[in-house]
């Protein structure tokens, strides 16, 4: 499994043909108080930098952007409940969409862990 | 991830800081830019400043209002000229909601106005009035003022001072801890208050729908009143992202939002606002056309709606009929912290301004199903005493 990122704060998790994205721990911070998760249906194709989720927060919508092409396979439906989950958890049970990967090679343009905390500090 | 509805409105101007400044982020304020001031949105998250308001007490830094002092010949004259009030009936050391209106009966501002008593601490000379106006409209209602007022009226920007807000149910026992005498204020009271040597002017009012006040302080005594206050257990700072969310519950408009200059009184549903006897008597910008809406009703009207499902709707969303036309349109909307759901404001046609009435508002494409509600959302808990406004 390798954990890529992108400079949108976008974080996705590679495991074979399939991917979990989500957003940073930065992201969720910066976002304050969720509450409310749009996450893509089942069968919908999403393209690399193209609008795949929106964040509420008490104060502003925010688009979450896919970091690769591909097709959902799973939506998080946990964030339908409990939106929370992304400022608790956002790196893990707070995931937003699962895909199965359309283009590997879009994978080479992201970020790796250390880059992402690299790219942050500089904020 | 990109914000696609920006929180704040970015002033292309030079963004200045108020006297508070270090202090708030030396308590862990997040600032932006609102109003032309840096200003702290949020401390520990609007969530749980929200509701520390709504069951202590909070603190609020609103120094980027304006606070003006008005004063001279005829003062009470010019300013019946300018406003829907009744200045005249206005005592001592009471305070009033009031609105700069245009000539034509539009909302320039929405405000604040006290008279001062004998010796007050924010002058010299008697009959005076204190006026508290919007921080981002401020300098456009100086001029306006200026330009109306008779030259011999002293127009003053209290610029030495800033202005803090202590809200919530506990707010009353801490500020009479620090300044006692302060709990015999009532609602729309006000009064000249000593604190350490710091002439207070303070009055019970706020704008969060909660028992409070505001406390107007010399920017050299604003810090050590502001850790006085914070040190105190019922005390937490509080960002200006609550105070928006407070104030959306109280159901109180926000001007630049549900309130401006193509909004009138009535379609604000600040018929309140407008004196029984200025009512009676007009002689106020745009009385003809104001109280011709307020006799005969006007075409657009001002409600609260409850969304249903979780998402919030926000400011910019469309009022649409059963074909998808556009009707109307919401003014604020967000999360209600203490309601537990997204609530808004909606201009509407004014057959459908009726609690119960069914509404579709559309949001980026996305139709949601609302309902018009009586506001407030959340119920006011003023503490009146004393006289009848």
């Amino acid at each position: 499994m390798t954990r890529y990122f992108t400079d949108e704060h976008e974080w996705i998790e590679v495991e074979g043909d399939t991917a979990t994205v989500g957003i940073t721990d930065y992201a969720q911070a910066q976002l304050g108080d969720i509450v409310f998760v749009e996450v893509p249906e089942q069968g919908r194709d999403v393209a690399k930098g193209g609008e795949a989720a929106v964040v509420e927060s008490v104060k502003a919508a925010s688009d979450v952007y896919a970091p690769v092409t591909g097709t959902v396979v799973e939506g998080n439906a946990a964030l339908t409940d409990d939106p929370s989950l992304v400022n608790s958890d956002p790196e893990g049970a707070g995931w937003f969409f699962k895909l199965t990967l359309g283009d590997r090679g879009e994978l080479d343009g992201l970020m790796d862990e250390a880059a992402y905390k690299a790219f942050v500090a500089t904020l | 991830m990109t914000e696609t509805l920006a929180e704040d409105e970015l002033e292309p101007i030079e963004t200045l800081s108020l006297p508070l400044d270090a202090w708030h982020r030396a308590n862990g304020a997040r600032m932006v830019e609102f109003a032309g001031y840096h200003m702290p949105i949020q401390y520990e998250g609007i969530m749980a400043e929200h509701l520390w308001v709504r069951e202590a007490a909070g603190l609020f830094d609103v120094s980027h209002m304006g606070q003006l002092r008005i004063a001279g010949p005829n003062v009470v004259e010019a300013l019946e000229a300018l406003l829907p009030a009744d200045v005249a009936g206005l005592g001592e050391g009471r305070q009033r909601y009031s609105l700069l209106l245009a000539d034509d009966g539009g909302i320039l501002d929405d405000l604040m106005l006290a008279r001062l008593p004998a010796g007050d601490p924010l002058g010299e000379g008697e009959g005076a009035f204190y006026m508290v106006v919007n921080g981002a409209t401020k300098w456009d209602d100086m001029a306006h003022l200026r330009e109306r007022l008779d030259d011999a009226i002293t127009l003053n920007l209290l610029d030495e001072r800033a202005l803090l807000a202590l809200q919530g149910p506990k707010a009353v026992e801490v500020l009479d801890r620090l300044v006692p005498g302060v709990a015999a204020l009532g609602f729309m009271q006000a009064g000249a208050f000593d604190w350490n040597g710091a002439a207070l002017w303070i009055s019970r009012s706020g704008y969060t729908g909660e028992d409070g006040f505001e406390i107007s302080v010399p920017e050299d005594a604003v810090e050590a009143l502001a850790d006085a206050l914070v040190a105190e257990p019922e005390v937490k700072p509080i960002g200006l992202g609550a105070r928006d969310s407070l104030r959306l519950e109280a159901g109180l408009p926000l001007y630049g939002h549900d309130l401006t200059p193509e909004t009138t009184p009535v379609e604000a549903d600040l018929g309140f606002a407008l004196s029984k006897r200025r009512r009676d008597a007009g002689g106020f910008p745009g009385a003809e056309r104001v109280l011709g809406e307020h006799a005969g009703g006007s075409a657009m009207k001002r409600v609260g709606v409850i969304v249903e499902g979780r998402q919030p709707v926000r400011e910019g969303a469309l009022v649409v009929d059963g074909e998808g036309a556009p009707i109307g349109r919401v003014t604020s909307g967000g999360f209600a912290p203490s309601v537990g759901q997204p609530i808004a404001i909606a201009f509407v046609p004014a057959a459908l301004a009726v609690p119960g009435t069914d509404l579709t508002l559309l949001q980026r494409g996305k139709p949601h199903a609302a309902r018009v509600v009586p506001m407030p959302f959340v119920p006011h808990r003023y503490v009146r005493k004393g006289a009848p406004k």
